[in-house]
């Protein structure tokens, strides 16, 4: 019997059949791979597995606690639910590419070690690189390019950090790592916040997902900030900086949406600031922030994937997606409305919605920790994620001044999808217990406290009475908002003209002065050593030499003359010579 | 059902009863935070009933004016065609 299976097989070796299969086996076959995903997790029990010898270290590819299953439960469940929305698609290269990325998340959710964690770590990179590139627009193929190069960095700073942690500490066991200040610490937390989209190293994520396809950027919203939370809490939890990394992007993503213009790119500003909180919430690194923390990424990847659906949905019927484009959609996809509502008022932490129960935790986790400004920063943060997200985005896009465009509803398997995603939004707000007991840390918080519902219900309302008192304020402009994917755009076109002018030209100068100066005493130089030394001395020794030979192959000439007879003899005689020679030192012993 | 609900939000002729209904709203709320008991108080703002609302326009109008002074005057908003050439 198999003690225990790794739910990536489903996903990375079941994905290589996706190509063969078509219509509505193909359909079939790829809902029966999350599925199977979600009964392989619900099967699953504390331990650890699959121990391989590699190199002269043990890789670990089944690190089993709960921390690891709460994040596998929510992976492989919004990979069924991401799959039912992408099934109208006709492009097996998506559907493999978003199986591997989602086994190369669990694979990093259950490593036991950092070398098989970075091996999954940068299987997510490539194969979710595709699902940017397969929306086959000029701009998503550089968006994309860009998105893996970004990546490739930040491996590498993850993997110079684990080689050098093993190094430091012979160990390369997945754990908190000591907050020690090394290069090693910094190395690998570089390398896990820029995959967590902290700033100044997330502009990866606001650049590509809003560039990839309808479908493959529900996947994105899903997997790489979550997974890279995953191993936040794993390796690095009480590291205080990112309690104030945590604070900034939770309001940095705030202040970006406010200005975007573009629906998923907002929303993508909006993943970072929900990421803040649980950044911030590793950071504080008590049990309920920790808590807080993995309960708020279940609940952000199930409604920011409704959200990246509702949004998609949009563009797809639409072929738009900017806010200053669209209005008026209410009369003819008011159930896409409804159900992207939903996950607008889960991301707003409304009673009743799953956010209401996660955030909250973290926000607690900050005030009982005794980090009062980070409380209240994180509760300005949620203002303005209603904002945006329940009230700015469809607002413009569903209200507002009617762009006369004639859509319809979105193909049924979306609507599912959505559907999906909305009931698990409401199901967890309204009965937050069962996500409680998965978490790796006991529960010992309730939610629905008179005073919390009537505080957040007051946040929230007055929220939106600011927003319709500043409306004319918040219209969409047709901008674009420059962020620090400008260093490696227009920067590196001032390190373009930096290698074009003056190091060009510095060649050019230093070229000159060696001609000058170097190559004409050399010259002269070699010169007298051309005329003296080469042909008096080196000549007259190579001719000397080969003088020497010439005359000893006169001499072997003779001897050597090719008749097989007279080299037999010689064998012959020099075979006797042998034999006698022993034979006599034998008998001069006796 | 759900079409109905969304068509008749939607309509602008109906804009004056969804206004008075949110008033409404923000009334029944902000009263509502006076009258729960407050049992976790941690910090003086969690005693003060009513700071819910109060920081939550706040907070509101603080988001749009700084952001679009930082949009505007930082030169952060840039034409679409910025990074094209």
């Amino acid at each position: 019997m198999i003690d225990w299976l790794h739910p990536s097989i489903y996903y990375i070796f079941g994905a290589l059949l996706i190509p063969f299969l078509r219509g509505r086996v193909q359909r079939a076959y790829l809902m029966l791979i999350p599925v199977l995903g979600v009964a392989t997790v619900l099967s699953m029990s504390p331990g650890s597995f699959w121990h391989y010898k590699f190199l002269g270290v043990t890789m670990t590819f089944g690190a089993v606690d709960k921390l690891s299953i709460v994040f596998a439960y929510v992976f492989t469940i919004m990979s069924f639910i991401g799959i039912v929305y992408a099934l109208h698609v006709d492009d097996s290269g998506q559907h493999v590419s978003a199986f591997l990325y989602v086994g190369g998340s669990l694979g990093v959710t259950f490593a036991g070690d950092y070398f098989t964690l970075f091996v999954f770590w940068e299987l997510m990179a490539f194969a979710s690189v595709y699902l940017v590139f397969a929306r086959r627009q000029k701009a998503s193929i550089k968006a994309g390019y860009r998105y893996i190069l970004v990546h490739m960095f930040g491996g590498v700073c993850l993997l110079g950090g684990i080689i050098l942690h093993y190094l430091g500490t012979k160990s390369i066991t997945v754990g908190p790592v000591a907050h020690d200040g090394s290069l090693a610490f910094y190395l690998m937390l570089t390398g896990v916040i820029l995959n967590a989209a902290v700033p100044p190293l997330h502009a990866w994520l606001t650049d590509a997902y809003p560039e990839g396809t309808v479908t493959g950027s529900v996947f994105m919203s899903a997997f790489t900030t979550k997974t890279a939370v995953y191993v936040l809490v794993r390796v690095f939890p009480g590291t205080e900086l990112l309690v104030w990394l945590g604070t900034i992007m939770a309001l940095y993503g705030v202040v970006y949406a406010v200005l975007e213009n573009d629906s998923r790119r907002l929303l993508a500003y909006h993943i970072i600031s929900q990421v803040g909180y649980m950044v911030a919430g590793v950071g504080i690194g008590t049990e309920l922030s920790l808590n807080g923390s993995v309960s708020h990424a279940f609940a952000h990847i199930l409604y920011k994937g409704l959200l990246f659906m509702g949004a998609g949905a949009v563009i797809h019927m639409t072929g738009r997606s900017k806010l200053t484009e669209l209005g008026g959609l209410y009369k003819t996809m008011p159930i896409t409305l409804v159900l992207y509502m939903v996950g607008g008022f889960a991301i707003s932490a409304f009673p009743l919605f799953s956010g209401f129960v996660s955030k909250s935790m973290v926000v607690a986790g900050a005030s009982h920790d005794h980090w009062p400004v980070v409380a209240l920063l994180l509760t300005m943060a949620s203002a303005g994620t209603f904002l945006h997200t329940g009230l700015k985005l469809p607002y413009y896009m569903f209200f507002g001044k009617d762009s006369g465009i004639e859509a319809k509803e979105p193909p049924l398997n979306m609507l599912i999808a959505m559907g999906m995603a909305a009931f698990l939004c409401i199901g967890i707000g309204v009965l937050p217990g069962p996500l409680y007991d998965l978490l790796p840390y006991p529960v010992h918080f309730a939610p629905y406290t008179g005073e919390h519902v009537t505080n957040s219900l007051g946040i929230l309302l007055f929220t939106g009475l600011g927003f319709f008192m500043l409306l004319r304020k918040l219209d969409p402009e047709p901008t674009i908002s420059i962020d620090t994917d400008w260093v490696y755009r227009k920067g590196s076109r001032v390190f373009m003209w930096l290698a074009r002018k003056p190091i060009a030209e510095g060649d050019t100068y230093v070229g000159d002065l060696y001609n000058t100066f170097f190559s004409k005493y050399t010259l002269s130089i070699s010169n007298f050593f051309a005329r003296v030394v080469d042909l008096r001395g080196i000549d007259g020794i190579v001719n000397g030499v080969a003088g020497f030979f010439i005359s000893l192959a006169g001499t072997i000439r003779v001897s050597a003359t090719g008749l097989v007879r007279n080299y037999a003899v010689t064998m012959l005689v020099g075979g006797v010579a042998i034999v006698s020679y022993y034979l006599l030192t034998f008998l001069m012993r006796l | 059902m759900i079409k109905r609900i969304v068509l008749y939000i939607g309509d602008p002729a109906n804009a004056k009863t969804l206004r008075r209904l949110g008033y409404l709203a923000l009334a029944v709320v902000f009263v509502a935070d006076f009258l729960v008991h407050r049992a976790h108080a941690e910090y003086i703002w969690d005693k003060i009933p009513g700071f819910g609302a109060f920081y939550g326009f706040v907070s509101c109008v603080l988001i749009i004016v700084v952001s679009k002074f930082i949009g505007h005057q930082c030169g952060i908003m840039q034409d679409e065609d910025y990074y094209d050439d």
